[in-house]
Protein backbone atom coordinates (compact mmCIF):
# COMPACT_ATOMS: atom_id res chain seq x y z
CA UNK A 1 0.00 0.00 0.00
CA UNK A 2 1.23 3.01 -1.21
CA UNK A 3 1.57 6.22 1.83
CA UNK A 4 -1.35 7.73 2.34
CA UNK A 5 -1.19 11.64 2.46
CA UNK A 6 -2.82 11.88 5.74
CA UNK A 7 0.27 9.86 6.88
CA UNK A 8 3.14 12.18 5.97
CA UNK A 9 3.68 14.43 8.49
CA UNK A 10 5.38 17.59 7.47
CA UNK A 11 8.13 18.81 9.25
CA UNK A 12 8.87 22.97 9.34
CA UNK A 13 12.25 23.97 9.56
CA UNK A 14 11.86 26.54 12.72
CA UNK A 15 11.43 29.93 11.46
CA UNK A 16 14.92 31.85 12.08
CA UNK A 17 13.87 35.16 13.84
CA UNK A 18 15.68 38.18 15.34
CA UNK A 19 17.45 36.74 17.93
CA UNK A 20 19.06 33.21 16.36
CA UNK A 21 19.83 35.62 12.68
CA UNK A 22 21.62 37.79 15.03
CA UNK A 23 24.34 34.89 15.72
CA UNK A 24 25.88 35.84 18.87
CA UNK A 25 23.69 34.86 21.54
CA UNK A 26 23.61 31.24 19.30
CA UNK A 27 27.63 31.65 20.11
CA UNK A 28 27.25 32.96 23.58
CA UNK A 29 25.16 29.78 24.51
CA UNK A 30 27.76 27.10 23.21
CA UNK A 31 30.27 28.68 24.89
CA UNK A 32 28.21 28.51 28.25
CA UNK A 33 28.45 24.75 27.39
CA UNK A 34 31.61 24.71 26.32
CA UNK A 35 33.29 26.07 29.70
CA UNK A 36 30.90 23.88 31.67
CA UNK A 37 32.19 20.98 30.31
CA UNK A 38 35.66 22.76 30.80
CA UNK A 39 34.92 23.83 34.64
CA UNK A 40 32.43 21.48 35.96
CA UNK A 41 31.95 18.08 34.54
CA UNK A 42 34.76 15.70 35.41
CA UNK A 43 36.80 13.77 33.25
CA UNK A 44 35.41 10.13 32.31
CA UNK A 45 38.55 8.82 31.26
CA UNK A 46 39.98 5.87 33.62
CA UNK A 47 43.93 6.11 33.92
CA UNK A 48 44.30 2.45 33.03
CA UNK A 49 47.70 1.18 34.37
CA UNK A 50 47.33 3.03 37.37
CA UNK A 51 43.73 2.46 38.53
CA UNK A 52 42.00 -0.82 37.69
CA UNK A 53 38.57 -1.02 36.02
CA UNK A 54 35.71 -2.15 38.64
CA UNK A 55 34.36 -5.56 37.02
CA UNK A 56 31.16 -7.08 37.61
CA UNK A 57 30.92 -10.24 39.28
CA UNK A 58 30.37 -12.54 36.48
CA UNK A 59 33.34 -10.49 34.64
CA UNK A 60 34.72 -14.03 31.93
CA UNK A 61 38.30 -13.89 31.95
CA UNK A 62 41.04 -16.49 32.31
CA UNK A 63 39.71 -19.56 33.26
CA UNK A 64 40.48 -21.45 36.74
CA UNK A 65 40.66 -25.26 38.02
CA UNK A 66 39.10 -25.54 41.44
CA UNK A 67 40.80 -27.11 44.51
CA UNK A 68 38.23 -29.06 46.99
CA UNK A 69 38.82 -29.13 50.22
CA UNK A 70 41.47 -30.83 50.61
CA UNK A 71 43.85 -29.37 48.02
CA UNK A 72 43.12 -31.79 45.14
CA UNK A 73 41.47 -30.67 41.50
CA UNK A 74 37.76 -30.48 41.74
CA UNK A 75 37.80 -31.96 38.11
CA UNK A 76 36.26 -35.09 37.36
CA UNK A 77 37.02 -35.49 33.63
CA UNK A 78 33.53 -35.73 32.07
CA UNK A 79 34.82 -34.13 29.34
CA UNK A 80 31.55 -32.18 29.69
CA UNK A 81 33.33 -28.56 29.41
CA UNK A 82 34.80 -30.01 26.14
CA UNK A 83 32.26 -30.93 24.66
CA UNK A 84 30.52 -27.58 25.46
CA UNK A 85 33.07 -25.53 24.13
CA UNK A 86 32.54 -23.94 21.27
CA UNK A 87 35.78 -23.13 20.14
CA UNK A 88 37.30 -26.46 20.93
CA UNK A 89 40.52 -25.16 23.02
CA UNK A 90 39.83 -27.64 25.61
CA UNK A 91 41.44 -30.76 25.70
CA UNK A 92 41.58 -33.32 28.51
CA UNK A 93 43.42 -36.98 28.94
CA UNK A 94 41.55 -38.56 31.85
CA UNK A 95 43.31 -41.26 33.98
CA UNK A 96 42.00 -43.61 36.91
CA UNK A 97 41.73 -40.97 40.33
CA UNK A 98 44.29 -41.88 42.55
CA UNK A 99 41.51 -41.06 45.10
CA UNK A 100 38.94 -42.98 46.57
CA UNK A 101 35.93 -40.63 45.86
CA UNK A 102 36.14 -40.47 42.22
CA UNK A 103 36.07 -42.51 39.35
CA UNK A 104 38.67 -40.13 37.29
CA UNK A 105 40.44 -37.33 37.30
CA UNK A 106 41.99 -34.91 34.56
CA UNK A 107 45.97 -36.39 34.07
CA UNK A 108 46.15 -33.38 31.36
CA UNK A 109 44.14 -30.65 31.07
CA UNK A 110 45.08 -28.02 28.80
CA UNK A 111 43.44 -24.55 27.73
CA UNK A 112 44.37 -22.98 24.74
CA UNK A 113 43.98 -19.27 25.70
CA UNK A 114 44.70 -18.15 22.87
CA UNK A 115 41.92 -19.81 20.97
CA UNK A 116 39.14 -19.48 23.66
CA UNK A 117 36.34 -17.23 23.12
CA UNK A 118 35.35 -16.77 26.86
CA UNK A 119 32.01 -17.46 26.40
CA UNK A 120 31.50 -19.34 29.77
CA UNK A 121 30.09 -22.42 28.45
CA UNK A 122 32.73 -24.69 29.91
CA UNK A 123 31.61 -22.96 33.61
CA UNK A 124 28.25 -23.51 32.53
CA UNK A 125 28.47 -27.04 31.47
CA UNK A 126 30.60 -28.69 34.49
CA UNK A 127 28.93 -30.77 36.86
CA UNK A 128 31.14 -30.18 39.66
CA UNK A 129 31.85 -26.70 39.21
CA UNK A 130 35.32 -26.95 38.75
CA UNK A 131 36.22 -25.26 36.06
CA UNK A 132 35.62 -20.85 36.43
CA UNK A 133 36.30 -18.02 35.05
CA UNK A 134 38.23 -15.56 36.43
CA UNK A 135 38.53 -11.70 36.51
CA UNK A 136 42.00 -11.64 35.03
CA UNK A 137 41.45 -10.02 31.98
CA UNK A 138 45.08 -8.55 31.05
CA UNK A 139 46.18 -11.80 29.62
CA UNK A 140 49.96 -11.61 27.62
CA UNK A 141 52.43 -13.96 27.02
CA UNK A 142 55.79 -14.32 24.96
CA UNK A 143 54.48 -17.12 22.81
CA UNK A 144 51.65 -19.46 21.89
CA UNK A 145 53.02 -22.40 23.65
CA UNK A 146 53.17 -20.12 26.57
CA UNK A 147 48.83 -19.23 26.63
CA UNK A 148 48.08 -22.98 26.63
CA UNK A 149 47.47 -23.47 30.39
CA UNK A 150 47.48 -26.96 31.72
CA UNK A 151 46.39 -28.49 34.79
CA UNK A 152 49.64 -27.24 37.16
CA UNK A 153 48.82 -23.58 35.61
CA UNK A 154 45.09 -23.56 35.78
CA UNK A 155 46.03 -24.71 39.32
CA UNK A 156 47.69 -21.70 40.23
CA UNK A 157 45.53 -19.40 38.50
CA UNK A 158 43.09 -20.87 41.33
CA UNK A 159 45.97 -19.91 44.15
CA UNK A 160 46.46 -16.48 42.80
CA UNK A 161 42.41 -15.73 42.76
CA UNK A 162 40.63 -17.41 45.24
CA UNK A 163 41.61 -15.00 48.07
CA UNK A 164 41.92 -11.88 45.97
CA UNK A 165 38.33 -11.13 46.87
CA UNK A 166 37.56 -10.39 43.68
CA UNK A 167 37.07 -13.73 42.38
CA UNK A 168 35.33 -15.76 45.23
CA UNK A 169 34.62 -19.82 44.20
CA UNK A 170 31.46 -18.69 42.47
CA UNK A 171 29.30 -22.47 43.82
CA UNK A 172 30.06 -24.10 46.86
CA UNK A 173 33.67 -23.98 48.10
CA UNK A 174 35.54 -26.66 48.90
CA UNK A 175 32.95 -29.65 48.60
CA UNK A 176 32.79 -31.81 45.44
CA UNK A 177 30.31 -31.75 43.48
CA UNK A 178 26.35 -33.07 43.64
CA UNK A 179 28.32 -36.44 41.13
CA UNK A 180 31.17 -37.05 43.98
CA UNK A 181 28.24 -37.86 46.24
CA UNK A 182 26.63 -39.76 43.48
CA UNK A 183 30.13 -42.04 43.56
CA UNK A 184 29.83 -42.76 47.50
CA UNK A 185 26.24 -44.20 47.31
CA UNK A 186 27.48 -46.52 44.20
CA UNK A 187 30.51 -47.72 47.04
CA UNK B 1 74.64 48.69 20.20
CA UNK B 2 74.61 48.79 16.39
CA UNK B 3 70.86 49.16 15.03
CA UNK B 4 71.74 45.80 13.27
CA UNK B 5 72.44 44.16 16.45
CA UNK B 6 69.02 45.38 17.63
CA UNK B 7 67.21 43.78 14.25
CA UNK B 8 68.79 40.29 14.55
CA UNK B 9 68.23 39.84 18.54
CA UNK B 10 64.76 40.83 17.85
CA UNK B 11 64.27 38.58 15.31
CA UNK B 12 65.74 35.86 17.19
CA UNK B 13 63.94 36.78 20.00
CA UNK B 14 60.63 37.00 18.43
CA UNK B 15 60.99 33.38 16.25
CA UNK B 16 62.32 31.34 19.62
CA UNK B 17 59.58 32.72 21.70
CA UNK B 18 56.84 32.28 18.53
CA UNK B 19 58.18 28.90 17.75
CA UNK B 20 57.97 27.86 21.51
CA UNK B 21 54.69 29.19 22.39
CA UNK B 22 53.52 27.86 18.88
CA UNK B 23 54.81 23.96 20.73
CA UNK B 24 52.84 24.61 24.16
CA UNK B 25 49.85 26.32 22.25
CA UNK B 26 49.28 22.97 20.70
CA UNK B 27 49.94 21.28 24.19
CA UNK B 28 47.54 23.75 25.86
CA UNK B 29 44.76 23.31 23.05
CA UNK B 30 44.91 19.64 22.94
CA UNK B 31 44.49 19.73 26.96
CA UNK B 32 41.54 21.92 26.49
CA UNK B 33 39.96 20.10 24.05
CA UNK B 34 40.34 17.21 26.46
CA UNK B 35 38.83 18.93 29.58
CA UNK B 36 36.01 20.18 27.28
CA UNK B 37 35.41 16.51 25.70
CA UNK B 38 35.40 15.40 29.46
CA UNK B 39 38.44 13.70 28.53
CA UNK B 40 42.33 13.86 29.94
CA UNK B 41 44.52 15.03 27.16
CA UNK B 42 48.25 14.40 27.19
CA UNK B 43 48.98 13.96 30.31
CA UNK B 44 52.21 11.57 30.46
CA UNK B 45 54.81 12.49 28.97
CA UNK B 46 56.54 14.16 31.44
CA UNK B 47 54.74 16.23 34.85
CA UNK B 48 51.15 17.01 33.10
CA UNK B 49 52.26 15.93 29.74
CA UNK B 50 54.56 19.38 29.26
CA UNK B 51 57.00 17.46 27.72
CA UNK B 52 54.81 16.50 24.70
CA UNK B 53 55.67 19.64 22.57
CA UNK B 54 59.08 17.96 22.68
CA UNK B 55 58.21 14.06 21.75
CA UNK B 56 56.02 15.82 19.02
CA UNK B 57 59.06 17.25 17.85
CA UNK B 58 61.07 14.63 17.92
CA UNK B 59 58.51 12.64 16.18
CA UNK B 60 58.05 14.91 13.27
CA UNK B 61 61.90 15.11 13.10
CA UNK B 62 62.40 11.62 12.75
CA UNK B 63 59.47 10.40 11.05
CA UNK B 64 60.25 9.20 7.26
CA UNK B 65 59.54 11.99 5.33
CA UNK B 66 57.29 10.58 2.52
CA UNK B 67 57.53 12.21 -1.00
CA UNK B 68 54.44 10.70 -3.17
CA UNK B 69 56.04 9.58 -6.91
CA UNK B 70 53.79 11.88 -8.47
CA UNK B 71 53.80 15.31 -6.95
CA UNK B 72 55.52 18.67 -8.52
CA UNK B 73 58.89 18.19 -6.51
CA UNK B 74 60.13 21.93 -6.85
CA UNK B 75 56.12 23.29 -5.62
CA UNK B 76 56.11 20.20 -2.94
CA UNK B 77 59.17 21.66 -1.04
CA UNK B 78 58.12 25.13 -1.40
CA UNK B 79 54.68 25.07 -0.33
CA UNK B 80 55.20 24.70 3.42
CA UNK B 81 58.33 27.09 3.21
CA UNK B 82 56.41 29.76 2.02
CA UNK B 83 53.59 29.23 4.77
CA UNK B 84 56.28 29.74 7.47
CA UNK B 85 58.19 32.25 5.77
CA UNK B 86 54.55 34.62 5.07
CA UNK B 87 53.55 34.04 8.91
CA UNK B 88 56.72 35.04 10.71
CA UNK B 89 57.14 38.11 7.74
CA UNK B 90 53.92 39.25 9.23
CA UNK B 91 55.63 39.15 12.74
CA UNK B 92 58.29 41.34 11.74
CA UNK B 93 56.01 44.87 12.20
CA UNK B 94 54.22 43.60 15.13
CA UNK B 95 54.99 45.55 18.28
CA UNK B 96 55.52 43.11 20.98
CA UNK B 97 55.86 45.82 23.59
CA UNK B 98 55.50 49.22 24.17
CA UNK B 99 57.63 51.36 21.12
CA UNK B 100 57.84 54.69 21.40
CA UNK B 101 58.66 55.79 17.89
CA UNK B 102 61.47 57.46 19.29
CA UNK B 103 64.82 56.31 17.20
CA UNK B 104 67.36 56.90 19.76
CA UNK B 105 65.68 54.49 22.75
CA UNK B 106 67.60 51.03 22.92
CA UNK B 107 65.35 48.34 22.72
CA UNK B 108 62.37 48.92 20.26
CA UNK B 109 60.10 45.84 21.17
CA UNK B 110 59.10 45.23 17.06
CA UNK B 111 61.80 44.03 14.49
CA UNK B 112 61.22 46.67 12.09
CA UNK B 113 59.74 50.21 14.49
CA UNK B 114 58.50 52.84 12.86
CA UNK B 115 57.30 51.18 9.64
CA UNK B 116 54.83 53.34 8.62
CA UNK B 117 53.30 50.84 6.10
CA UNK B 118 52.76 48.31 8.89
CA UNK B 119 49.36 47.46 8.62
CA UNK B 120 49.62 47.38 4.67
CA UNK B 121 52.42 45.09 4.93
CA UNK B 122 51.48 43.15 7.43
CA UNK B 123 47.98 42.78 4.66
CA UNK B 124 50.59 42.05 1.80
CA UNK B 125 52.55 39.28 3.83
CA UNK B 126 49.53 37.74 5.12
CA UNK B 127 47.54 37.37 1.40
CA UNK B 128 50.76 35.47 0.08
CA UNK B 129 50.25 33.01 2.54
CA UNK B 130 47.46 31.58 0.57
CA UNK B 131 50.26 30.37 -1.75
CA UNK B 132 51.73 28.07 0.64
CA UNK B 133 48.49 26.68 0.60
CA UNK B 134 47.61 26.26 -3.09
CA UNK B 135 50.78 25.48 -4.21
CA UNK B 136 51.40 22.68 -1.37
CA UNK B 137 47.20 21.21 -2.97
CA UNK B 138 48.05 22.00 -6.35
CA UNK B 139 51.49 20.27 -5.80
CA UNK B 140 50.29 16.96 -4.25
CA UNK B 141 48.67 15.69 -7.46
CA UNK B 142 45.89 14.61 -5.10
CA UNK B 143 42.04 15.16 -5.89
CA UNK B 144 41.41 15.86 -2.11
CA UNK B 145 44.37 18.67 -1.75
CA UNK B 146 43.27 20.36 -4.83
CA UNK B 147 39.61 20.71 -3.70
CA UNK B 148 41.13 21.62 -0.15
CA UNK B 149 43.60 24.84 -1.90
CA UNK B 150 40.38 25.73 -4.48
CA UNK B 151 38.19 26.35 -1.46
CA UNK B 152 41.04 27.74 0.56
CA UNK B 153 41.75 30.28 -2.01
CA UNK B 154 38.22 30.79 -2.63
CA UNK B 155 37.75 31.33 1.05
CA UNK B 156 41.14 33.56 1.65
CA UNK B 157 40.52 35.58 -0.97
CA UNK B 158 36.95 36.42 -0.06
CA UNK B 159 37.93 37.29 3.93
CA UNK B 160 40.69 39.66 2.64
CA UNK B 161 37.99 41.94 1.93
CA UNK B 162 36.47 41.93 4.94
CA UNK B 163 40.04 41.93 6.93
CA UNK B 164 40.72 44.84 5.15
CA UNK B 165 37.36 47.14 5.10
CA UNK B 166 37.12 46.44 8.90
CA UNK B 167 40.39 48.00 10.03
CA UNK B 168 40.20 51.24 7.39
CA UNK B 169 37.46 52.56 10.17
CA UNK B 170 40.92 52.27 12.85
CA UNK B 171 43.13 53.30 10.30
CA UNK B 172 40.98 56.88 9.73
CA UNK B 173 40.46 57.28 13.88
CA UNK B 174 44.09 56.88 14.10
CA UNK B 175 45.06 58.48 10.81
CA UNK B 176 48.03 56.33 10.86
CA UNK B 177 49.17 52.55 9.26
CA UNK B 178 52.22 52.08 11.57
CA UNK B 179 50.66 49.47 14.45
CA UNK B 180 52.83 51.71 17.31
CA UNK B 181 50.74 55.04 16.13
CA UNK B 182 47.83 52.94 16.52
CA UNK B 183 48.77 51.85 20.16
CA UNK B 184 49.73 55.18 20.77
CA UNK B 185 46.65 56.57 19.54
CA UNK B 186 44.45 54.36 21.95
CA UNK B 187 46.44 54.69 24.93
CA UNK B 188 46.22 58.27 25.27
CA UNK B 189 42.60 58.72 27.10
CA UNK B 190 42.40 55.79 29.38
CA UNK B 191 40.04 52.31 29.07
CA UNK B 192 37.50 54.40 26.97
CA UNK B 193 40.21 55.08 24.30
CA UNK B 194 40.15 51.48 23.29
CA UNK B 195 39.51 51.23 19.63
CA UNK B 196 36.42 48.21 20.78
CA UNK B 197 34.67 51.21 22.05
CA UNK B 198 34.56 53.13 18.64
CA UNK B 199 34.45 50.20 16.19
CA UNK B 200 33.15 47.13 18.36
CA UNK B 201 31.25 45.80 14.84
CA UNK B 202 35.07 46.14 13.01
CA UNK B 203 36.59 43.90 15.93
CA UNK B 204 33.57 41.57 15.52
CA UNK B 205 34.14 41.71 11.36
CA UNK B 206 38.25 41.44 11.98
CA UNK B 207 37.89 38.61 14.58
CA UNK B 208 35.72 36.53 12.28
CA UNK B 209 37.93 37.19 9.20
CA UNK B 210 41.00 36.63 10.58
CA UNK B 211 39.32 33.17 11.88
CA UNK B 212 38.64 32.30 8.28
CA UNK B 213 42.55 33.73 7.53
CA UNK B 214 44.14 31.36 9.71
CA UNK B 215 41.72 28.37 8.72
CA UNK B 216 40.44 27.78 12.08
CA UNK B 217 37.26 26.18 12.88
CA UNK B 218 34.70 27.48 12.07
CA UNK B 219 35.82 28.51 8.94
CA UNK B 220 38.74 25.68 8.66
CA UNK B 221 37.68 24.14 5.59
CA UNK B 222 40.58 23.52 3.67
CA UNK B 223 40.93 20.96 5.73
CA UNK B 224 38.16 19.59 7.05
CA UNK B 225 38.63 16.11 7.55
CA UNK B 226 35.22 14.47 7.11
CA UNK B 227 34.87 16.15 3.80
CA UNK B 228 38.91 16.18 1.95
CA UNK B 229 41.04 13.54 3.99
CA UNK B 230 43.86 16.40 5.41
CA UNK B 231 42.72 18.90 2.72
CA UNK B 232 45.70 20.15 0.56
CA UNK B 233 48.09 18.94 3.27
CA UNK B 234 46.92 15.42 2.55
CA UNK B 235 50.33 14.23 0.79
CA UNK B 236 52.30 16.02 3.43
CA UNK B 237 54.33 14.03 6.55
CA UNK B 238 56.91 14.94 8.88
CA UNK B 239 58.42 18.06 9.38
CA UNK B 240 56.55 19.39 6.16
CA UNK B 241 53.41 19.20 7.41
CA UNK B 242 54.74 20.20 10.60
CA UNK B 243 55.90 23.45 9.28
CA UNK B 244 51.85 23.82 8.04
CA UNK B 245 50.96 23.26 11.15
CA UNK B 246 53.47 25.72 12.82
CA UNK B 247 52.92 28.08 9.94
CA UNK B 248 49.20 27.95 11.38
CA UNK B 249 49.30 28.39 14.52
CA UNK B 250 51.58 31.25 14.17
CA UNK B 251 48.99 32.98 12.19
CA UNK B 252 46.46 32.59 15.29
CA UNK B 253 49.19 34.45 17.80
CA UNK B 254 49.29 36.84 14.76
CA UNK B 255 46.18 37.36 14.67
CA UNK B 256 45.54 37.85 18.58
CA UNK B 257 48.34 40.31 18.75
CA UNK B 258 46.26 42.05 15.85
CA UNK B 259 43.17 41.63 17.74
CA UNK B 260 44.89 43.47 21.12
CA UNK B 261 46.91 45.74 19.49
CA UNK B 262 43.98 47.18 16.99
CA UNK B 263 41.10 47.11 19.19
CA UNK B 264 42.00 46.25 23.15
CA UNK B 265 44.70 49.17 23.54
CA UNK B 266 48.14 47.24 22.83
CA UNK B 267 49.94 47.49 26.07
CA UNK B 268 48.01 49.81 27.29
CA UNK B 269 45.75 48.66 30.60
CA UNK B 270 44.54 51.58 32.97
CA UNK B 271 46.89 52.16 36.14
CA UNK B 272 49.42 49.68 35.61
CA UNK B 273 50.68 50.47 32.65
CA UNK B 274 49.63 53.82 31.29
CA UNK B 275 51.21 55.86 28.41
CA UNK B 276 53.18 58.12 31.38
CA UNK B 277 53.91 55.11 34.13
CA UNK B 278 57.50 55.26 34.81
CA UNK B 279 58.07 52.83 37.66
CA UNK B 280 60.81 50.48 37.45
CA UNK B 281 59.70 47.64 35.22
CA UNK B 282 56.83 49.56 33.31
CA UNK B 283 58.54 48.21 30.34
CA UNK B 284 58.02 44.43 31.69
CA UNK B 285 54.55 45.33 32.51
CA UNK B 286 53.42 46.32 29.64
CA UNK B 287 54.84 43.36 27.53
CA UNK B 288 52.99 41.54 30.16
CA UNK B 289 50.00 43.49 29.74
CA UNK B 290 50.14 43.04 25.63
CA UNK B 291 50.75 39.26 26.30
CA UNK B 292 48.07 38.82 28.61
CA UNK B 293 46.12 39.85 26.12
CA UNK B 294 46.95 37.80 23.47
CA UNK B 295 46.65 34.85 25.41
CA UNK B 296 43.25 35.79 26.54
CA UNK B 297 42.28 36.19 22.95
CA UNK B 298 43.94 32.74 22.00
CA UNK B 299 42.16 30.84 24.69
CA UNK B 300 38.83 32.52 22.93
CA UNK B 301 39.43 30.86 19.73
CA UNK B 302 40.24 27.59 21.40
CA UNK B 303 36.96 28.10 22.91
CA UNK B 304 35.65 28.89 19.68
CA UNK B 305 36.74 26.01 18.12
CA UNK B 306 35.20 23.43 19.98
CA UNK B 307 31.84 25.81 20.17
CA UNK B 308 31.01 26.50 17.04
CA UNK B 309 30.61 23.66 14.29
CA UNK B 310 31.88 24.20 10.53
CA UNK B 311 30.38 25.70 8.51
CA UNK B 312 28.53 24.93 4.96
CA UNK B 313 31.06 25.83 1.88
CA UNK B 314 27.92 27.82 0.50
CA UNK B 315 27.21 29.50 4.05
CA UNK B 316 30.87 30.31 4.71
CA UNK B 317 30.42 32.41 1.26
CA UNK B 318 27.03 33.40 1.65
CA UNK B 319 28.34 35.03 4.97
CA UNK B 320 31.35 37.10 3.71
CA UNK B 321 29.57 38.20 0.95
CA UNK B 322 25.83 38.67 1.92
CA UNK B 323 27.67 39.92 5.74
CA UNK B 324 30.85 40.94 6.57
CA UNK B 325 31.84 42.96 2.98
CA UNK B 326 28.48 44.97 3.33
CA UNK B 327 28.96 45.65 7.38
CA UNK B 328 32.15 46.65 6.83
CA UNK B 329 31.52 48.98 4.60
CA UNK B 330 28.71 50.29 5.67
CA UNK B 331 30.56 50.83 9.04
CA UNK B 332 33.62 52.47 7.02
CA UNK B 333 30.88 55.33 5.90
CA UNK B 334 29.97 55.87 9.38
CA UNK B 335 33.70 56.41 10.55
CA UNK B 336 33.98 58.85 7.54
CA UNK B 337 30.47 60.86 7.53
CA UNK B 338 32.03 61.07 11.67
CA UNK B 339 35.34 62.26 10.68
CA UNK B 340 34.09 64.63 7.63
CA UNK B 341 31.36 66.56 9.95
CA UNK B 342 33.53 66.55 13.17
CA UNK B 343 30.93 64.61 14.99
CA UNK B 344 32.08 63.22 18.43
CA UNK B 345 33.85 59.67 17.56
CA UNK B 346 31.27 58.04 20.85
CA UNK B 347 28.57 58.43 17.94
CA UNK B 348 30.38 55.38 16.80
CA UNK B 349 29.32 52.77 19.21
CA UNK B 350 25.49 53.30 18.53
CA UNK B 351 25.85 53.70 15.28
CA UNK B 352 27.99 49.99 15.31
CA UNK B 353 24.93 48.96 17.77
CA UNK B 354 22.65 49.94 15.04
CA UNK B 355 23.83 48.38 12.20
CA UNK B 356 24.60 45.15 14.13
CA UNK B 357 20.73 45.20 14.63
CA UNK B 358 20.07 46.27 11.40
CA UNK B 359 21.86 43.17 9.52
CA UNK B 360 20.25 40.73 12.22
CA UNK B 361 16.83 42.28 10.76
CA UNK B 362 17.74 42.01 7.36
CA UNK B 363 19.31 38.35 7.58
CA UNK B 364 16.17 37.48 9.55
CA UNK B 365 13.74 38.56 6.94
CA UNK B 366 15.98 36.73 3.78
CA UNK B 367 16.10 33.69 5.81
CA UNK B 368 12.45 33.50 5.95
CA UNK B 369 12.23 33.97 2.34
CA UNK B 370 14.60 31.60 1.74
CA UNK B 371 12.56 28.98 4.33
CA UNK B 372 9.25 29.48 2.88
CA UNK B 373 11.24 29.16 -0.92
CA UNK B 374 12.44 25.86 -0.05
CA UNK B 375 9.96 24.48 1.90
CA UNK B 376 6.81 25.21 -0.70
CA UNK B 377 4.72 22.48 -0.26
CA UNK B 378 2.98 20.34 -2.95
CA UNK B 379 -0.40 22.03 -3.75
CA UNK B 380 -2.22 18.58 -3.54
CA UNK B 381 -0.89 18.10 -0.11
CA UNK B 382 -1.73 21.45 1.17
CA UNK B 383 -4.92 21.38 0.15
CA UNK B 384 -5.77 17.88 1.29
CA UNK B 385 -4.33 18.66 4.80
Amino acid sequence: MPIQEHEIHWVEEPEIGFWEASVLPGIATGLRTTLRHLFREPSVTQEYPEVKPDLPANYRGVHRLNRDDQGRVKCVACFLCATACPANCIEIVAAEAPWPDRDKYPEKFVIDELRCIYCGMCEEACPVDAIELTSIYDLTGQSREGMLFDREKLLSVYDETVNSGKDPVRTRSGELGPASTLMEQKE
Amino acid sequence: MHPLLHTVLAIGVVLGATLTACAYLIWLERRLAAWIQDRMGPNRVGKFGLLQPMADGLKFLLKEDVVPAHVDKALYFLAPSISMFTTFLAFSVVPFGPSSGNPKEEFQWVIAPRLDIGILFLFAAGSLAVYGVILGGWASNNKYSMLGALRSSAQVISYEIPLGLSLMGVILLTGSLNLEQVINHQTTSGLLGWHVWFQPLACLIFFMSALAESNRLPFDLPECEQELVGGYHTEYSAMKFAMFFLAEYTHVITVSFLVAILFFGGWHFPWIAEQASAYPGATFVKVLVLLVKVFGLILFIMLIRWTIPRYRYDQLMSLVWHGLIPLAAVNLVCVVVVKQFALSEAWLLPASLAMFVGAAIVSAQAAKRRVSRLLRRPAAVQAGG
